[in-house]
């Protein structure tokens, strides 16, 4: 697993440490969770934690920032000192919605490497695109499950690093996704970038079949 | 009863409330995610949902009490409501959930009215089965049996 750590590191500015080692050797992905239902927070963490990440949980989307910082110029370093390695939204919140903190989130240099994941109870399609647009990893229908994280995090460890490049043609590219003919075995809730092969993730997709046939999984063979 | 017996009667239980609708496989879901680190977490999560649930069911009742009735603001309580039935697995309560809402958005005040009283009875009843449900739990604990899994 430090293989990993090493090649991602190479393809990152030097300044910006992927996970945290903990002692064990494993290497932990840090969750910065945001969702203003607390039983949506437990949920979300226990999802979280029983898939060895680390977990920090917060009701809104001002809260969110003020623990990244974003007014400071730490960078994605919680306020505690942990890096975040993921940010999961809930997209509907009063005050500031998943949406606007994608957009916060992706509008600062310091913060826009992190991947933030959308999460809604309603699968509507122009929200979905909306997040996807602004540059969210993925979309993903509540309640979540248990695969999901699974394929998040098996995602996120594999492609994070090379995403911002790739993410700019992922989005001209969607529009050759409609000519093709959708994959038989791949029916997905959530398009990931193309950064990642996840022929593995597909297995695990079946929970997550409720969304529109515009979005696909990308494999990049 | 021995410890076959009370096992037994809680697979019957927990498969009819899925039968039935009261609960949905989110529910199951939730149970898996239970283990040695964290033997309690269903019982948290789901008394958490409760407390949170009776919370927004006075909201939602003080908010149609009001003279001038902000349909939003009722929306937004059971648009709440419903999220949270939802990751808990309590699928009529949901369901009765996205039926309020669509009175809300007609604003009509009898409508919201009538829903309300089905909400707070699916509430009451999945609160009751659920109950019902951990209290099966505890004996068979007690009994010195281990729960058994749903599937």
């Amino acid at each position: 697993m430090s293989i990993t750590g090493q090649v991602l590191r190479r393809n990152l500015p030097e300044n910006v440490e992927v996970f945290d080692d903990s002692p064990s050797g494993s290497l932990e992905l840090h969750v910065l969770a945001v969702d203003d239902s607390v039983v949506d927070r437990m949920v979300i963490e226990r999802l979280l934690k029983i898939s060895s990440c680390k977990v920090t949980t917060v009701e809104s989307g001002t809260r969110a920032l003020q623990y990244l910082g974003l007014d400071g110029e730490k960078g994605p370093v919680g306020f505690d000192g942990l890096k975040v390695n993921l940010i999961m939204t809930d997209y509907s919140m009063p005050g500031m919605t998943g949406y606007e903190l994608l957009k916060k989130i992706k509008g600062s240099s310091v913060l826009r490497e992190i991947p933030v994941v959308i999460m809604s109870s309603e699968n509507v399609l122009a929200r979905i695109d909306r997040c996807l647009e602004e540059g969210a990893e993925e979309f993903l229908l509540k309640p979540v499950k248990l695969s999901d994280v699974r394929r998040l995090k098996d995602f996120i460890t594999r492609g994070e690093g090379k995403d911002s490049g790739e993410r700019i043609n992922h989005k001209r590219k969607r529009e050759d996704d409609y000519a093709s003919s959708s994959s038989p075995s791949s029916p997905s809730s959530s398009v990931l970038s193309a950064s990642s092969s996840s022929s593995s993730a597909s297995s695990s997709l079946s929970s997550s079949a409720r969304l529109s046939k515009r979005a696909k999984l990308r494999n990049k063979d | 009863m021995e410890v076959g017996q009370l096992q037994r009667r809680l697979v019957d239980y927990t498969k009819s409330l899925l039968t039935e609708g009261i609960l949905d496989d989110q529910f199951s879901q939730l149970q898996k995610l239970q283990d040695e680190s964290n033997p309690g977490f269903l019982v948290e999560v789901v008394s958490l949902f409760f407390e949170d649930s009776e919370k927004l069911l006075n909201d939602i009742t003080r908010a149609l009490d009001q003279q001038g009735v902000d349909f939003k603001t009722v929306d937004a309580y059971v648009h709440q409501l419903k999220g949270s039935s939802a990751s808990v697995g309590a699928l009529k309560l949901k369901n009765a959930c996205v039926a309020f809402r669509s009175f809300c958005e007609e604003q009509s005040m009898e409508g919201c009215l009538r829903s309300l009283q089905e909400v707070k009875q699916e509430y009451y009843n999945v609160k009751n089965k659920v109950e019902t449900l951990f209290k099966m739990e505890k004996q068979i604990v007690a009994a010195g049996g281990s729960v058994p899994k749903t599937e």
